[in-house]
């Protein structure tokens, strides 16, 4: 019943080609299996708390990981260039600052504050 | 009691070859994988068994990431990015096991795979867009006299990437290991002090607790891992969209 459905909506969407129809197909049984996955979730597993619990823990480790990664990137970049030029300390200073402008860069856009440098394409 | 760092501790077993524990985890790891991937298509039916679905599932879970995220291009870069994704999640699962070295819990490791990640992705888009790929730097509609710092930020922002991708593996690698370590040395030390020992299986019930979420985390950093290579990978591939 549901292949026929599946089948009539996409004879509507697209007169297209396979690739179209196979992407169409694969989004359907992703939404479907979506659609499954988070009862089956609550079913097994009493501790919704801790489920939530971890992903709060992974979203600080993820925003934590951009933030130090952007000020460490700038530090290293300084450094170097510093040892290149020989410009010590003014390099690292003044990489230093850019990297924690990079670094609240990343964090504003891992948490979609703003937008990435263009859209991610699909 | 053991410290909770001596599981990272770093032993050689040859060491005229300089072959630690930690290359014979790797080596290990990755006959793992091969064996495994061997075994589950030695049959090749089309109505799989048990182990080439598995095998197939991991294809697909892979395939699909790499297409949502880099499209149609990017399957080119299949091999590398399933690699990637099967050495991170085995070495991941492998080091729960207790006794066993975790190899991912070294960041140059970690760093490693994201130098090599991010080396491809500005070898190939060099290679394919030329001076093209270097647009990724200059975003569109900023006043003139602001770009010398945009630029700078964009580039110092690219160069964190790699730092933040090996970063956040190995973060999270190193802190539930350790987590796991201390609460394991409560139950002992609970254990050993008289009338306080009824309080033991509370740090033991934390110690099971623990353990799943690190088989959770294993994955989940696995999947993070291979999701934002495969980001990277459609910035080489589409550039400047």
């Amino acid at each position: 019943m549901s292949g026929n459905g599946a089948r009539d909506g996409r004879d509507e969407t697209s007169g297209s080609a396979a690739d179209g129809d196979l992407s169409g197909r694969l989004e359907r049984l992703g939404a479907q299996l979506d659609a499954k996955r988070p009862s089956a979730e609550h079913g097994s597993s009493p501790g919704g708390q801790q489920s939530g619990q971890s992903s709060a823990i992974g979203l600080a480790f993820r925003l934590s990981a951009e933030f130090v990664a952007g000020v460490l990137a700038g530090g290293i970049l300084g450094w170097l260039v510093d040892r290149l030029v020989g410009t010590a300390p003014w390099g690292l200073i003044v990489c230093l600052i850019l990297g924690f402008a990079a670094g609240m860069l990343n964090l504003l856009r891992a948490t979609g504050a703003v937008k990435p440098v263009r859209p991610n394409g699909r | 009691m053991a410290s909770p760092i001596e599981q990272f501790e770093i032993k050689p077993i040859i060491p005229a070859l300089g072959f630690t524990n930690s290359s014979l985890f790797m080596v290990g790891g990755v006959a793992l994988i091969v064996g495994g991937l061997l075994y589950a298509t030695r049959n090749r039916s089309v109505v799989p068994d048990r182990f080439q679905a598995g095998a197939e599932i991991l294809h697909d879970f892979v395939a699909g990431t790499l297409t949502d995220a880099a499209g149609r291009d990017g399957m080119k870069f299949f091999p590398f990015v399933f690699s990637l994704f099967m050495f991170v999640l085995t070495l991941n699962l492998v080091g729960l096991i207790p006794g066993f070295f975790t190899v991912t819990s070294h960041i140059i490791v970690t760093f490693a795979l994201a130098a090599l990640v991010i080396g491809t992705v500005i070898v190939y888009g060099l290679m394919r867009h030329g001076t093209h790929f270097l647009g990724l730097f200059v975003p569109s509609g900023v006043p003139v006299w602001l770009l010398p710092f945009i630029v700078v930020i964009e580039i110092i922002s690219f160069i964190s990437r790699p730092i933040s991708l090996s970063l956040r593996l190995f973060a999270n690698m190193l802190a539930g290991h350790i987590a796991l370590k201390v609460f394991g040395g409560f139950v002992v030390a609970l254990g050993g002090a008289g009338a306080l020992a009824v309080l033991a299986p509370l740090p033991l019930l934390m110690a099971v607790a623990l353990t799943a979420l690190e088989f959770l985390v294993a994955g989940l950093q696995a999947y993070v891992f291979t999701v934002l290579t495969c980001i990277y990978l459609n910035d080489a591939i589409h550039p400047g969209h």
